[in-house]
């Protein structure tokens, strides 16, 4: 699946997100996940938009967000020129003798064990988009029973910010 | 210069929230208000009573709406409504839907119910800011009397500029009954809207190579849309088809924007278009759109529209560019500089390389106009046409009346026949296709132009759904004439059902008598006319025009058979149009071949000569 992430700048006000929300089902885009939360300007909040490109034209949704009152600014990261993490914690329901397996699992993957019951183990994994999903098809075999996903977050590599002018914003340039 | 005036300080006094409301509605110019009052707007109506601002008591909230966009397109200035929470405010949600799909500036202001009651269910309570959020351009729950004037001074700034559009105010109860400061600096607020920017001045580049595309088409159109109107850019648009010889089609929502008898007119394009407009945009090489935004009922089968066209794409909303058509020149910006901006181009090329070369084209337009015209045939003694209806108005009034129309056969034959010559006098639901827009809507051009001549066309459907509103216009002096095409059913659906369903006619017959319209009229404190006969129409015409004291309606028994054409049937390309019962196969055959195909062929420069 071919995704675009978007970040989007937005005034930290009451209903602004209903604002973004209510587009994407107005204009019939279709999204993967939506992370939203403060900056380092606390009027300001900054959401992370994961599009689905095939059946969404980015371009037209970047440019509808553009349109939003209360949207800042718009721009599409290059995911090669960008960190993307997305944090995850995973319940797995394990018999005890697999356990030690299962952690070696887990120490490949980077990701931390969080809570332990006799049944069941907790994972936390922050990673890539990527590598999240493929610790996903390794765990499956074990059973996982629960799983919760932040979405997406991004930021551009390098010494660039959001809020510099050489990070146009897409809508602009049409 | 230096203002040598006393300058009379103004003290600081404690207002209520509707106060505050009241007195930043006068200080925004604001001269009437359409509104109804319920009880959680009631605070606000109390400051109402000795302010400056004309209150137009209506009978629905939804005439409100209407009226508030009519106001709105006869005279430029933002339409203003005032309602109250709940019912109040969910009746207004058509029209804010209307104008958020046909871009009317217009500012509703609502009552909310207290906010410790938000939430909980309370009487006459909606959530409408949440309701309005995909029909608006903007909303805003006010939550502070403070907040007041800065969100009725941002409110008019965001429903006016760029591309105009509905913005929803909702005031909280006990916000309009709390104290606030008025001071010395109250007015004008500071707006605080930093993710809202204004559209930059057209790209030169673009305009350049635009003005080049057009020096160099031998076969141009320019596809003009409402926002040429909204732009104010009718000389400039007509500077530039003069100097380029183009032709142009101006659409539903742009009739009026350039002179119909011009001979570089071609009528309306789409779904009813003319066709000498729609096989035009077929044939081009070059369609240059200003203010339009390739609509379904223009472009037809979108993939087939205008397939040997490049595209010029000025629009004020960059998000229009690209969204349906993806143009070869986009040049977001406001379409009165980019017309300016063209002209002047064009006259510097021409200056350098001679004149465009589309003599041959026009020609062929020429001719496409003689043989196929809008035909429809008035029998003396036969049924009353409804077509014979709006070419004998347009006559009468010399194209000068403020037409408004509703939405059904009764608005295609007016935006057909109707022989505009000025912007703003052309006024219907084109996106949305609110049935029941006409009254109401005349009501409020009516208010915005007093002294001249508005007269709604209006279906027997549509005109049930908002007839209430003639107390409104008796009642308020309002002489808005009304000519109801009686033809007893909801003829557009019959139409369709006629086409597309084998004549299985489902639900569309209203029946003629039912109510008598004249008694209803006169019911209201109107003036009520009849009229059958294709003889009598200029007289009862000339008695409703001269009827200047009360509202008149005229009931017109139009012939219920008759069809709207051309037609091309919805979804299907633009070269499927048909012309309908009027021509002939050989006619039809000849239209739908053209006889003109990518370049000029011999063939088609005799028929154009």
């Amino acid at each position: 699946m071919s995704t675009h992430t978007l970040s989007v700048l937005v005034e930290n006000k009451p209903g602004v997100l209903a604002h973004v929300a209510g587009l994407f089902s107005r204009r019939a885009f279709n999204i993967s996940s939506l992370a939203v939360g403060p900056t380092e300007d606390p009027k300001v909040s900054r959401m992370t938009i994961v599009v689905d490109g095939a059946s969404t034209p980015v371009e037209q949704v970047a440019k509808q967000l553009d349109k939003l009152v209360r949207v800042l600014k718009v721009v599409e990261l290059d995911d090669h020129a960008a960190v993307e993490r997305e944090l995850a914690l995973i319940k797995v329901r394990i018999d005890p003798a697999l356990r030690g397996e299962l952690l070696e699992v887990a120490t490949v993957f980077h990701t931390k064990v969080v809570d332990m019951s006799p049944e069941t183990v907790i994972l936390e994994a922050t990673s890539s988009p990527g590598k999240l999903d493929s610790l996903l098809e390794n765990l499956e075999r074990y059973g996982t029973c629960e799983l919760v996903r932040t979405g997406r977050i991004a930021m551009s590599r390098g010494s660039g910010t959001i809020t510099d002018n050489d990070l146009a914003p897409l809508a602009e340039a049409v | 210069m230096l203002d040598l005036a006393p300058q009379k300080k103004e003290q600081p006094v404690q207002l209520t929230g509707a106060q505050a409301l009241v007195r930043s509605l006068e200080q925004q110019g604001v001269e009437v208000v359409f509104g109804l009052p319920g009880g959680a707007i009631l605070p606000a109506y109390d400051p109402l009573r000795s302010s400056s601002l004309r209150h137009v008591l209506v009978r629905h909230e939804q005439g409100a709406g209407h009226a508030a966009e009519g106001y709105a397109w006869a005279t430029g200035r933002t339409g203003v409504c005032l309602v109250t929470s709940g019912p109040g405010a969910t009746n207004l949600v058509t029209a804010l839907a209307d104008a958020y799909m046909d871009s009317v500036p217009m500012v509703a202001i609502t009552g909310q119910v207290s906010t410790a009651m938000i939430g909980t269910d309370a009487f006459q309570e909606a959530d409408i800011t949440g309701i309005t959020l995909p029909v608006t351009k903007h909303n805003e729950l006010v939550t502070s009397a403070e907040r007041l004037p800065a969100a009725i001074a941002e409110a008019f700034h965001i429903a006016s500029t760029g591309r105009p559009g509905p913005v929803l105010v909702d005031v909280p109860k006990d916000i309009l009954q709390a104290t606030m400061t008025w001071g010395p600096g109250t007015w004008p607020p500071a707006m605080n809207l930093p993710g809202y920017r204004l559209p930059a001045a057209p790209d030169q580049a673009a305009v350049r190579a635009a003005a080049t595309l057009l020096r160099q088409a031998r076969r141009p159109v320019l596809y003009v849309g409402g926002g040429v109107i909204k732009a104010g850019a009718h000389a400039e648009l007509l500077a530039l088809a003069e100097l380029a010889q183009a032709p142009v089609t101006t659409t539903l929502m742009a009739r009026g924007a350039f002179p119909d008898p011009h001979p570089l007119a071609l009528g309306m394009p789409g779904m009813h278009g003319c066709y000498t407009a729609v096989a035009a945009l077929q044939e081009a090489d070059l369609v240059v759109a200003l203010g339009a935004r390739f609509d379904d009922r223009v472009t037809g089968n979108l993939a087939t529209f205008a397939p040997h066209a490049k595209i010029v794409h000025a629009d004020i909303d960059p998000a229009e560019i690209g969204k349906n058509r993806v143009p070869d020149v986009p040049i977001p910006g406001d379409v009165r500089a980019t017309l300016a901006g063209l002209t002047e181009s064009m006259a510097a090329l021409i200056a350098e390389n001679g004149p465009p070369d589309t003599g041959y084209w026009l020609r062929c337009i020429g001719d496409w106009k003689r043989r196929f015209p809008l035909r429809y045939t008035q029998d003396a003694d036969g049924p009353l046409k409804p077509q014979h209806v709006v070419e004998r108005l347009s006559a009468l009034t010399g194209g000068e009346a403020v037409v408004v129309a509703g939405v059904g056969q009764h608005q295609m034959h007016a935006a057909q026949h109707y022989s505009f010559t000025t912007p703003r006098s052309w006024i219907n639901s084109g996106g949305l296709g609110t049935m029941g827009f006409a009254v109401p809507a005349a009501m409020g051009a009516q208010v915005g132009r007093p002294g001249e001549l508005v007269v709604a066309i209006d279906g027997d459907g549509c005109f049930q759904m908002t007839a209430q509103e003639l107390a409104t216009c008796a009642i308020e002096h309002l002489p808005i004439k009304v000519l109801i095409f009686n033809n007893g059913f909801l003829g557009m659906v019959r139409q369709w059902q006629e086409l597309f369903y084998e004549e299985r006619y489902s639900e569309v017959e209203l029946g003629t008598a039912i109510p008598d319209y004249v008694k209803l009229a006169e019911a209201y404190g109107c003036h009520g006319l009849r009229c059958d006969r294709a003889d009598d129409v200029d007289a009862v015409l000339d008695k409703a025009l001269a009827t200047t004291d009360v509202p008149t309606v005229v009931d017109f028994r139009v012939h219920d058979r008759e069809g709207v054409f051309p037609m091309v049937p919805a979804g299907r390309p633009n070269d499927e149009i048909v012309l309908g019962p009027e021509f002939t196969g050989d006619e039809q055959r000849a239209a739908t071949r053209r006889e003109l195909r990518g370049e000029p062929t011999k063939n088609t420069e005799v028929l154009a000569r």
